[in-house]
C-alpha cells in the first residue's frame, strides 16, 4: 500500500505527517522524494546506510571523428552544445539526456557516458526503512532520482509513505503516479486554501483517492476546513497548533516516539487512512 | 531601481506575510511575486483593477498527426522520457506532462507526422495603475521550467515601473532554478528563517546560493519563540558568517487572523506587526545606506 | 575589429541590456568601418541554455570584443574558448561604452555568475 503525502506549499507539515505515520506503523517504508531539500532523514537519523549513485546518460565527443557539421548544435533544443574554434563543447548540466545529438551525428562522433546527478540512500530507523533521494546542487532535475527511489521500493504488501516535493510541478506528478492514496496537508490560512486547491486539482487529474489533514489548527474559523466542506473532501484529521508538538518537530524529533499522546493521535490517523484505502479498493472492485 | 528580494529556502516560514507587510510599510510602487509555483501575494494585496494577462510559453510539446502516422513505432522507441504510448485504438499519443520537447521524435519520424507545438505553461499577470505596479504569474500544473517565467515576472515589473526607485520581490522556496532567477540582479536578499532543524539546514543552503552571486544577504527569524534554542543557533550562525541580523518576529495567532481578513500584519495592532516594523526599518536603512557607496 | 554588445533597442543610443543571454538584440560595431549591425538574438526565447546559444552567435559574428554588464559561466566558457575579450560596461548607453572602450577606459570582466542551469521543464 502506497500513501503519498503532499501539499501545495512548503511548511504545511508534509514531513511531520509522513514521518510520524511511517513511525507509528508496525513496519513500514518511508521514501523522501523531496530531493531538493530532503529533511526526513534529519528526523529518522537512520543507521546501516547503503548508498547508490544515480546517473543520467550524456554525450561525449570523439574529436577525431567530428567533422564540424554542427547538426547536433542546431538540433539541441536545450542549447547544451556549442562549436567553437573547430571544437565541440558540451555543457553537461544543461543536457536533458534526450540522445538526439547522438542519433543525428552523421560521423558517429558522439557516444554516451554516465554522469552522476545525485544519490539514493537506504537505512533503518527502528521499524522504518528510510529511503532518501539527494540531488546534487547545481543539477536541474531530480526526476531520475525519484524514479529510482520508487523503483527500489515496490513491495506492495508493506505500508509505504511517500514524502512528496512541495508544489504541483512535474516532479510531484512523478511522486504520486503509483500511489494508492494521497494525503494532502493544509494550513488554516487563505494562502493554505489557495495552495490546497492546486494540489487537489493535481491529484484529481490522476484520479487518485484523497483526504486532507488540517494542520496547525487554531481556535478561529479555518478556511481550509470550509474548502473541504464545499468540495466534499474527506477530512482525515485535525492537528491543533500545539507548542509541544512544534518544539519536538523543530528539533527534528519524531513526535510519536517521544510521547504517547502523539502516538495515539497518529495511530488514529493511520487507521483512518487505511480504512479509506480499503474502502476505495472495495468501491473500485464494485465498479 | 533598488530591489529587495525576500527568500526563505524552506517553505512556510512566513515569506509572503513579511513581504506584504514590507509593501504596506514602504508604500512600494513596484512589487512582484516570483513564487510562480504557488503565488500567494495577490491574495493579500487587494487589486482594484483587472490584470493584463499574457500567456507564457515554456518548452514545446510533440504532437503526432494520426493521418500521417505510419505506426512504425520509432518515436516511441527513441523517446527517453517515456512520453509516447500506443492507445487501444493503435493511435500514437504524447503525454504532455512527460514530454520535454527535445525533438527526437520529430527528427526520427520517417513520415513527417510529428511536429513540436508551442505549449502554454503558465500565465503572466500585470496589475498597473497610477499608484503602483504589481507583477505576478502562475505556472500551470505539471510544468517545470519556472526559472524563465520568474525572469519574465521581474522583467514585466521593471519595464512597467521604469522610474520607480524601490521594488520588493517575494521569492520562491528551494534553491533551484527559480530561486537563482529571482536573485539575479537584485540589490539585497532578506532571508526569513525559521527556528527548526529543517529550517536551519535549508537556510544555510539558500545563503550559500546567494553568496555565489555576491548578493548582499541579511537575515531575520520568524516565529522565533517557537524554539528559542534554535533561534540562538541561527543568530550565532549569522554572527559567524557576518550576516547582518535584522531581528526576531514572534509567533502570533493574530497574523493568521489578519491574513484571513485580507490584511497585512502591520494593518492591525499585534506583536508580530510591531516586530516586523523594526525589521523593516533596519533592513531599509542598510539597503539605502549601501547605495551611497 | 568588431565589438559585440547586448542592447535593448536597435540604436546606438540604446541602453545596454542587463541580460546577455536574453537580450533582444546584439549590436555588432565595426571600429574600422564605423558601421553598426543589429542582430536579433534568437536565443532570447530559449527555455534553457540561452547564454550558450547567444555566445555561439557572437562567435559566429566574428566579433573579437564583447562589452556586457554581466555574463553567465556557460556563456563565458564559450566566449573564452573563442578567445574573445570581455569587458564590463560602466554606463547605460551602448555608444558611451564603445567610446569608453576605445579610450581604454573599460575594465575587463572577470567575474561570472552561476548560470540558471538546465531549467528543465516538462
Amino acid at each position: 500500500m502506497r500513501i503519498a503525502v503532499l501539499s501545495g506549499k512548503g511548511g504545511t507539515g508534509k514531513t511531520l505527517i509522513s514521518v510520524n505515520l511511517a513511525a507509528v506503523a508496525k513496519t513500514s517504508i518511508y521514501i523522501d522524494c523531496d530531493v531538493e531539500e530532503p529533511n526526513g532523514h534529519l528526523f529518522f537519523k537512520p543507521g546501516n546506510i547503503q548508498e547508490e549513485e544515480v546517473s543520467v546518460l550524456i554525450p561525449k565527443v570523439d574529436e577525431k571523428l567530428c567533422s564540424g557539421c554542427r547538426k547536433c548544435v542546431d538540433f539541441c533544443k536545450f542549447n547544451a552544445l556549442a562549436y567553437i574554434k573547430d571544437k565541440l563543447i558540451i555543457f553537461e548540466e544543461v543536457c536533458h539526456s534526450c540522445g538526439g545529438c547522438i542519433m543525428l551525428c552523421p560521423k558517429k562522433a558522439l557516444t554516451e557516458k554516465e554522469k552522476v546527478i545525485g544519490k539514493v540512500q537506504k537505512g533503518t530507523s527502528d521499524n522504518v526503512t528510510v529511503n532518501t533521494g539527494i540531488l546534487n546542487t547545481g543539477e536541474a532535475s531530480g526526476i531520475h532520482i525519484i524514479k529510482k527511489l520508487l523503483n527500489n521500493n515496490t513491495e506492495i504488501d508493506k505500508q509505504t509513505f511517500i514524502d512528496c516535493p512541495p508544489g504541483s510541478a512535474c516532479i510531484v506528478m512523478e511522486s504520486i503516479k503509483d500511489a494508492d492514496y494521497c494525503v494532502l496537508a493544509a494550513e488554516p490560512t487563505m494562502f493554505g486554501v489557495h495552495n490546497l486547491n492546486m494540489v487537489y486539482e493535481l491529484v484529481r487529474l490522476f484520479k487518485k483517492p484523497l483526504g486532507v489533514v488540517l494542520n496547525k489548527c487554531l481556535e478561529e474559523e479555518n478556511p481550509a476546513e470550509k474548502f473541504c466542506f464545499e468540495k466534499n473532501i474527506k477530512v482525515l484529521s485535525r492537528i491543533p497548533f500545539d507548542n509541544e508538538l512544534g518544539i519536538l518537530n523543530s528539533n527534528a524529533e519524531i513526535a510519536v516516539r517521544k510521547s504517547e499522546k502523539y502516538r495515539a493521535m497518529f495511530s488514529s490517523l493511520l487507521a483512518t487512512v487505511i480504512k479509506e484505502v480499503h474502502h476505495e479498493t472495495a468501491s473500485d472492485s464494485q465498479r | 531601481m533598488k530591489q529587495l528580494l525576500i527568500l526563505s529556502g524552506k517553505g512556510g516560514t512566513g515569506k509572503t506575510t513579511i513581504a506584504s507587510a514590507f509593501i504596506r510599510l514602504s508604500k512600494a510602487k513596484a512589487y512582484a511575486d516570483c513564487d510562480v509555483d504557488a503565488p500567494n501575494l495577490h491574495l493579500i494585496t487587494e487589486q482594484s483593477s483587472e490584470p493584463r494577462k499574457t500567456d507564457y510559453y515554456g518548452l514545446p510539446n510533440a504532437e503526432i498527426n494520426p493521418v500521417l502516422c505510419i505506426k512504425c513505432d520509432l518515436c516511441r522507441q527513441n523517446c527517453r522520457f517515456d512520453s509516447i504510448s500506443v492507445e487501444a485504438d493503435k493511435k500514437y499519443k504524447v503525454d504532455p506532462f512527460a514530454c520535454e520537447g527535445c525533438g527526437v521524435c520529430e527528427a526520427v519520424c520517417p513520415a513527417d507526422a510529428v511536429t513540436l507545438k508551442p505549449a502554454v505553461s503558465g500565465e503572466l499577470m500585470l496589475f498597473a495603475n497610477e499608484r503602483e505596479v504589481f507583477s505576478t504569474a502562475q505556472l500551470k500544473m505539471g510544468s517545470g521550467n519556472s526559472g524563465k517565467l520568474v525572469t519574465e515576472v521581474k522583467k514585466q515589473m521593471k519595464t512597467e515601473a521604469v522610474n520607480t526607485e524601490f521594488a520588493i520581490i517575494d521569492g520562491s522556496p528551494g534553491i533551484g532554478c527559480p530561486v537563482i532567477a529571482s536573485i539575479s540582479g537584485v540589490d539585497m536578499v532578506l532571508v526569513v528563517a525559521e527556528p527548526s532543524i529543517s529550517g536551519i539546514s535549508d537556510m544555510e543552503r539558500i545563503i550559500n546560493t546567494a553568496a555565489k552571486f555576491g548578493t548582499k544577504t541579511v537575515v531575520c527569524i520568524n516565529k522565533y519563540d517557537t524554539n528559542i534554542d534554535n533561534t540562538e543557533k541561527i543568530e550565532q550562525f549569522c554572527k559567524k558568517q557576518r550576516l547582518p541580523f535584522m531581528g526576531r518576529i514572534p509567533f502570533d495567532p493574530n497574523a493568521v487572523k489578519a491574513i484571513n481578513n485580507v490584511q497585512t500584519i502591520v494593518d492591525i495592532d499585534c506583536a508580530s506587526g510591531a516586530a516586523v516594523k523594526a525589521v523593516y526599518n533596519k533592513t531599509m536603512k542598510l539597503l539605502f545606506e549601501k547605495s551611497v557607496g | 575589429m568588431k565589438i559585440a554588445i547586448p542592447v535593448d533597442e536597435k540604436s546606438l543610443q540604446s541602453n545596454v541590456c542587463v541580460s546577455f543571454g536574453r537580450t533582444p538584440y546584439f549590436l555588432i560595431y565595426d571600429t574600422d568601418t564605423k558601421k553598426s549591425v543589429f542582430v536579433d538574438n534568437g536565443a532570447a526565447v530559449s527555455t534553457g541554455g540561452a547564454g550558450i546559444k547567444a555566445a555561439q552567435m557572437i562567435v559566429d559574428s566574428k566579433a573579437s570584443i564583447l562589452l556586457t554588464p554581466r555574463l553567465g559561466e556557460n556563456a563565458a566558457e564559450v566566449i573564452k574558448a573563442a578567445e574573445i575579450k570581455i569587458y564590463k560596461t560602466t554606463t547605460a548607453a551602448a555608444q558611451d561604452n564603445i567610446e569608453a572602450f576605445i579610450a581604454g577606459k573599460l575594465p575587463l570582466l572577470n567575474e561570472f555568475h552561476a548560470g540558471f542551469h538546465g531549467q528543465r521543464g516538462n
